[in-house]
């Protein structure tokens, strides 16, 4: 076997917090041939980031490798000096972000900040740079790739942004690159595009890689080796074949069972019911622009209603319409068969209690400076008058039901809460108003599989034992598998296909539904490149879209 | 033209110098990565620091030399030095203080605290035992001409200089202890710049989260308001107003500092006015407002519950830099003549009446000190409180990280 491109041996990686030094990686070993892709899976907080970072030498601010070793091509990183680096990263190591939109600078065109690699280590010429970063355009499909360079981040999608900066990685033709999440942020059928681009463009130019990433089926997709991280520590590694379908470590094995919690079918709603929520033909419009056109469906009590589509495709509005957050321009909107005041200024105390929220960002959804016992404790004391020791016995028991221990969390403040306990909170703030009817806008999008899981099978479990109905949000299928009885397909603020999960899942469907569906990733290492046969080079993504 | 040439050439020699010392570090430590990647500048910073701190110490030698005419040049050196080393033992020793004694909170955060923030609070704790107990701790009243006892006494106990023991920090133009008028005008200028500041933090305050809250044409209203009270420099409408002021004052019967006091609260709530706003108005959108405004919640609960808890790091630091500024402002006023009046002790005035004392800073820096001596004190209390805002603000913002 030939030299490895990259070898990191005993890698321990320190952050600095309250004048000490913790331990965020504890020895890591990894190798890399050339050409080869190591796929970096693990939890938020397991280190793979930083992990990715030091791969070139790099840390951020506040955290210091503290032993080991890392070489690239026979050169000691740790040691080289600042000369021997700048030369290096950029030109023989790259970086790909997870948020493109972050790190390209808004002020200057695509082309301009494309040629700046190749120009400051001299690889070729300013011209030069713009004609092969034109190439690379066309090689990672982007549409117009004469013209495209000359735009503004903010005048290009952000499926295409993120292509933008994978070509901008590639200016330099480097031996390594490192994708850190780079489609994390995008929807399912952008996402298939931006895989499929990063993983021919890769393979053309035989490069390196490391890809991390959290989601399962998209390292799959991507990687040769996959390497398994859980709090600093190495769980396993192996041949994507080979981990996928023989995992041998037990953290490994959880992973991979969280996609198989599916809940049993329900009965079929009695046609005669009063449903819980009924939205009826509302269109709605934020100032001029028209977001809803004629959108109409039932929510029945305890049951899930899962809304899917992409982002902009009006999921959220309908939400604020229901909510009253957006009046809406026409329709109505009825809870238990009574019609609510548009506006949520004009609804009664008892009215606004009926309908509660659960939002997408945990952090941004609980008040920092209050405690968990008064976040609970408001709508305890404001809806239903309790005080005094029967509010505290209240949200003891709300605390109790999302499964937190009250002595314990009663005094604490969000920001001494991890995300999943913090979406827990707000669960049981929405339920201390003893609603019927909780909205969940993407309860589960901003948490860690496992930790996600938690959270839908206690939304499962509270809805057997109140008997509540939900309007589920989101653009993960695989979540709508596992919690929803009824869906509702969305796109461009239409209702595009509704009915029951059963039939959703299976043949004949819309046409966006089916691309919707089969934009999920599969764990299957196969599913993208039959995916693209099936579907044309030229059909998948935005482009699919287009034409529906 | 030669002085020119000397300063280029000492800039070369110590270029020289630090690029030597930076090969022979190189070679000393086999190449460590502190020395390796250290680029020129900041090798050269290093020389140009300790020049300059062996200037001072030659400066500070000079003060105390025997030749009078050598050490009245170099006198305030002398007396900035001591100055500096005892303000940073003392705070030194009020932080070690701090860290033994009193609560486990204070205790914790007296830890992290830094040297300049320690002496930011041990100066404005001063102040304000000050400005409390002036009454009790001054020797003198603020108006006393005391009898029998000359004008103008040299600051500095000193009888050789032309001082009197009895008066350490000498008298005024019309025999009136120095000391007991900085004390009395720690009262006056430190409380009135306190309550001003706090009205001026409860008009813009509430007004600016009002705007951020409701939005709209309301927002609209006050904006343009304050926008149009801003582009008036306020130092010039100030004047304009106080004048107009001191002609209701005499017919209402009220004292001008009232009116003073109202003036400068409301052009300085514009600043705060925006703060406020702008503060409010990134907390309006946090999910958590929309959680309470879908809850029912009243006004009152949004903007003192929910939206007041967030703000205070911000407004509390904005609460020291505005301090400072209508400190400064009162010292002018009364400076120009129209603020805090006499015989009440404000230190604008006596920098003002004694300032004439500054034409003998040459040949007799001591009798210079004496219009100083207020000037010091405001000085320093603008320091400190820029101290311990400073601080306040890195502590709020480590929090966010």
């Amino acid at each position: 076997m030939t030299e490895p491109l990259l070898e990191m041996r005993g890698v321990k990686l320190e952050g600095r917090s309250d004048e000490t030094w913790n331990p965020i990686i504890n020895g890591v070993d990894l190798t890399l041939a050339r050409g080869e892709v190591l796929g970096l899976i693990g939890e938020s907080g397991a280190g793979k980031s930083t992990l990715g970072l030091a791969a070139m030498g790099f840390t951020r601010d506040g955290v210091r490798i503290s032993e080991g070793s890392v070489e690239f091509d026979g050169i000691d990183l740790l040691k080289a000096s600042a000369s021997v680096k700048r030369g290096l990263l950029g030109k023989r190591i790259a970086y790909v972000a997870q948020s493109a939109a972050a790190s390209f600078n808004p002020a200057h065109r695509l082309i301009d900040q494309h040629v700046e690699g190749p120009t400051q280590h001299g690889v070729m010429s300013k011209a030069e740079s713009e004609v092969d970063g034109m190439e690379l355009y066309r090689k990672l499909r982007l549409p117009d790739p004469e013209n495209i360079g000359f735009r503004y981040p903010h005048q290009v999608s952000g499926g295409q942004l993120q292509r933008a900066m994978t070509a901008m990685a590639m200016a330099c033709r480097p031996d390594l690159i490192i994708f850190d999440e780079p489609t994390t942020a995008l929807d399912v059928t952008t996402q298939i595009e931006v895989l499929a681009s990063i993983r021919d463009i890769v393979e053309q130019f035989d490069t390196a890689a490391i890809y991390i990433t959290h989601d399962l089926a998209v390292v799959a997709q991507m990687a040769d080796r996959i390497k398994v991280l859980l709090k600093g520590d190495e769980v396993e590694t192996a041949d994507t074949r080979t981990m996928l379908s023989a995992p041998t470590q037990d953290y490994t094995k959880s992973l991979w069972a969280v996609r198989s919690f599916e809940r049993p079918l329900k009965s079929p709603v009695v046609a005669s019911a009063v449903p819980a929520v009924s939205v009826q033909n509302i269109s709605a419009a934020y100032g001029r622009v028209p977001v809803l056109h004629d959108v109409s469906f039932d929510m029945h009590e305890g049951r899930t209603v899962a809304v899917v589509g992409e982002s902009g495709s009006g999921k959220s509005t309908a939400a604020r319409c229901i909510t009253g957050l957006l009046p809406p321009r026409e329709g109505t909107i009825s809870v238990n068969g009574e019609v609510m005041p548009a506006d949520y200024r004009k609804r009664s105390k008892d009215q606004l209690r009926q309908v509660q929220m659960i939002y997408q960002m945990a952090d941004t959804a609980l008040n920092p400076r209050m405690s968990i016992g008064e976040i609970i404790a408001r709508p305890v004391q404001f809806y239903l008058g309790l005080t005094g020791k029967a509010k505290r016995a209240r949200v003891d028991a709300l605390l109790n039901q999302i499964e937190l221990e009250p002595s314990e969390y009663y005094n604490r403040l969000p920001s001494e809460l991890s995300g999943g306990q913090k979406q827990r909170i707000g669960i049981a703030r929405a339920l201390a108003a003893e609603p019927k009817f909780i909205i969940c806008d993407e309860v589960t999008s901003a948490l860690d599989q496992l930790v996600a899981e938690g959270i839908l099978r206690l939304l499962a479990k509270l809805q057997d034992d109140l008997g509540l109905s939900y309007m589920f949000i989101t653009h993960d299928l695989a979540t709508v598998r596992a919690i929803a009885d009824e869906v509702v397909v969305m796109k461009d603020g239409r209702v595009v296909e509704a009915g029951p999960k059963a039939e959703m899942f299976t043949p004949p469907h819309h046409p966006y539904t089916d691309l919707l569906l089969s934009s999920v990733p599969e764990m299957d290492p196969d599913w993208l490149t039959n995916l693209l046969q099936e579907r044309g080079v030229d059909n998948i993504g935005d482009a699919a879209v287009g034409k529906m | 033209m030669s002085t020119l040439l000397t300063i280029i050439a000492a800039f070369v020699v110590m270029g020289g110098i630090a690029w030597v010392l930076r090969l022979a570090g190189q070679k000393a430590t086999n190449n460590a990565p502190q020395f390796r990647d250290m680029s020129f500048g900041v090798a050269f910073g290093y020389v140009l620091g300790v020049v300059v701190l062996a200037w001072l110490a030659w400066a500070f030698v000079q003060s105390r030399s025997s030749d009078i005419a050598v050490a009245n040049k170099f006198f305030f050196f002398g007396v900035a030095i001591k100055g500096f080393i005892f303000f940073s033992i003392a705070a030194w020793l009020f932080r070690l203080f701090g860290r033994h004694v009193g609560t486990q909170w204070s205790r914790k955060t007296f830890r992290h605290m830094p040297l300049t923030a320690s002496f930011g609070v041990l100066a404005i704790l001063i102040y304000a035992i000050f400005a409390i107990f002036a009454g009790v701790i001054a020797p003198y009243g603020q108006d006393e001409i005391i009898q029998g006892v000359a004008a103008n006494i040299t600051p500095g106990g000193d009888p050789a200089m032309g001082g009197n023991p009895a008066f350490p920090l000498g008298t005024d133009q019309i025999g009136r202890d120095i000391l007991s008028r900085l004390i009395f005008g720690a009262q006056n200028t430190v409380g009135i710049a306190f309550a001003t500041t706090l009205l001026a933090f409860f008009i813009g305050g509430s007004l600016g989260f009002l705007a951020a809250v409701v939005g709209g044409w309301l927002d609209q209203l006050l904006s343009r308001a304050v926008d149009v009270l801003m582009a008036i420099p306020s130092l010039i409408f100030a004047l304009l107003l106080m004048t107009i002021a001191s002609v209701w004052s005499s017919r209402l019967g009220i004292p001008l500092t009232v009116f003073m006091v109202l003036i400068i609260a409301v052009i300085d709530s514009t600043r705060v006015f925006r703060l406020a706003r702008a503060v409010g108005q990134n907390i309006v959108v946090m999910d958590y407002i929309e959680a309470a405004k879908l809850r029912g919640e009243g006004m009152w609960y949004l903007v003192f519950k929910e939206i007041l808890p967030n703000a205070t790091a911000p407004l509390l630091a904005e609460f020291g830099l505005r301090f400072c500024f209508v400190f400064l402002m009162i010292a002018s006023l009364s400076f120009l003549g129209v603020g805090i009046q006499p015989p009440l002790a404000d230190w604008g005035t006596m920098v003002r009446d004694l300032a004439a004392f500054i034409m003998f800073a040459q040949f007799a820096p001591l009798a210079a000190t004496a219009p100083l001596l207020a000037a010091g004190a405001i000085a320093l209390l603008t320091v400190a409180v820029n101290f311990v805002v400073d601080w306040m603000l890195h502590k709020t913002s480590g929090l966010k990280e």
